[in-house]
């Protein structure tokens, strides 16, 4: 009869995952915000959508395009990075910086719609507000995202959110999507993930 | 990332490409209406200069500032140094007063890197004597990927006073590393017997400008350095001039694609004709825009982020 060895490791323990949103679900949700975006904005006249990098750059395109579906306007669409307007640079490596794409027009006088994939501390939506005011003077800009998890760090809010994600500190939300993982799905895992 | 940039060899093809795609990004901001990127706020940045430089001070200035650093200029001229004060006192100066990085030109070779072991800060090259001047063979190869589109494959000829080019020797060694074939050019005189083998392997030399002219996609003019030459080391300046000088029957003889591309400062009528100089596939004035893209790349990916 043998004790059971106190050397002999316990089972590593499985990180808890919940998904919160499927595929289907994240169409739905796209689809609820572009229609959010053409009854707020009068159907979507002077309006620009610039996605945030990563994730936020698809997301932007594909509410363009479901506009387009929907009331058959072109939505100019571009991409807005932050990497250099970020207020943790100097706490991590260097970053690489990715490419702003402004579309053609430009975004002076216009009501431009930011697009990230999840809204948490808020310090990215700041970081992109600074940038977007080196590029151009917009008339107005308006937040979409599509999941906010909650935990602001600084007073800001989105204008269009596709789910209400109640989380704790501890925990990270995970959004892929088809163009940049391969499949469209949000997740909640129970523990802190590397970003 | 690397801490210093010393030397174009310390660039390995993923780096030196990451720096390229990083000017790439910077250079759109020269389009903008405000100039400034906030990324290095509260850096400072000392340009070190113990040697006459216009574009290449100036150049780091801009994009040190254009990313928001403070910039401290130094120059020997008017300075301690005229007093007598040596580059290790100097260097220690520099890091009491808190540089996060020096941009140090020196008429010796290897005075950056003693510069590297003295300060905590990081280090860029910006000339040692006939040694290197990275920064400038990063500028080239940018400038000949938006040219031309690509480096892998491309031939260059780089052509005149090799001996004393620390720009020769910077872009040889930056364009193996991303493939790019070279051909030194010259009288035998201004290339060192063996400099191919010894910087990279695959390097040709020619002493006939005109053989190798036809099949290169670059030709890149080197100044003649008069004030480095204490030998004579060709016979006269018309000498040089008629065997290894660029003028317009000469450059007709390229390729319908080939650019031509010179560091500057230039001494036209010696190594470049002004009808060359000032033709349409003459580069050098984009040279310089790129200059400060390609600085502002190199400042932000050593010192954009945590220190190491």
């Amino acid at each position: 009869m043998a004790y059971p060895s106190a050397a002999h490791p316990s089972p590593p323990r499985q990180p808890s995952v919940k998904v919160i949103l499927t595929a289907a679900d994240v169409s739905r949700v796209v689809d609820r915000i572009a229609h959010q975006i053409l009854e707020k904005t009068q159907g979507a006249a002077d309006t620009v959508l610039l996605g945030i990098p990563t994730r936020g750059a698809p997301l932007a395109r594909r509410l363009a395009a479901r506009i387009s579906t929907f009331e058959d306007v072109a939505v100019p669409v571009g991409v807005l990075d932050i990497t250099l307007y970020r207020d943790d640079l100097r706490r991590n490596a260097t970053r690489a910086v990715g490419p702003t794409q402004l579309p053609p027009g430009g975004i002076d006088g216009k009501r431009v719609v930011l697009v990230d994939d999840v809204l948490f501390s808020g310090r990215t939506v700041r970081a992109a507000l600074d940038a977007l005011g080196d590029v151009g003077r917009p008339a107005s800009v308006q937040l979409a995202v599509l999941v906010d998890r909650g935990h602001r760090q600084l007073p800001i809010r989105a204008d269009y959110v596709g789910k209400n994600i109640p989380t704790a500190l501890a925990e990270s939300v995970r959004v892929t999507l088809a163009e940049t993982d391969g499949a469209d799905e949000v997740r909640l895992y129970g523990e802190a993930l590397p970003s | 990332m690397i801490r210093h940039l010393l030397s174009a060899a310390d660039l390995d093809a993923a780096t030196a490409t990451q720096i390229l795609d990083t000017a790439a990004e910077m250079a759109t901001v020269a389009g903008r209406e405000v100039k400034k990127l906030p990324a290095l706020r509260g850096r400072t940045v000392v340009n070190l200069f113990y040697e006459d430089s216009t574009r290449t001070r100036i150049s780091f200035e801009a994009a040190a500032k254009r990313l928001s650093a403070d910039v401290i200029n130094f120059s020997a001229k008017g300075s301690s140094v005229t007093k007598g004060e040596s580059l290790k006192d100097t260097a220690l100066t520099l890091q009491a007063m808190g540089a996060d990085a020096v941009v140090v030109r020196h008429p010796a070779s290897g005075a950056p890197h003693r510069l590297a072991d003295w300060v905590d800060g990081s280090v860029v090259n910006a000339g040692d004597g006939t040694h290197e001047h990275p920064t400038q063979a990063l500028l080239d190869a940018y400038t000949m990927r938006s040219r031309l589109g690509r480096l892998a494959g491309l031939h260059v000829a780089v052509v005149g006073d090799v001996l004393h080019s620390r720009v020769a020797r910077s872009n040889v060694l930056l364009l193996s590393t991303l493939g790019a074939k070279v051909t030194l050019v010259g009288p035998p005189t201004l290339i060192p017997v063996d400099i191919a083998a010894a910087l990279a392997p695959g390097t040709d030399v020619s002493y006939d400008l005109d053989v190798v002219l036809p099949d290169v996609d670059v030709v890149m003019m080197l100044r003649v350095q008069r004030e480095r030459m204490k030998d004579s080391y060709f016979p006269s300046a018309r000498e040089y001039a008629r065997r290894y000088g660029l003028d317009g029957p000469r450059m007709r003889r390229l390729p319908e694609h080939a650019i031509v591309m010179h560091p500057g400062p230039m001494n036209r009528g010696m190594e470049i004709t002004p009808e060359v100089a000032d033709s349409p596939r003459s580069t050098i004035v984009e040279q310089v825009a790129n200059g400060v893209s390609v600085r502002m790349a190199v400042l932000y990916l050593l010192l954009g982020g945590n220190k190491l």
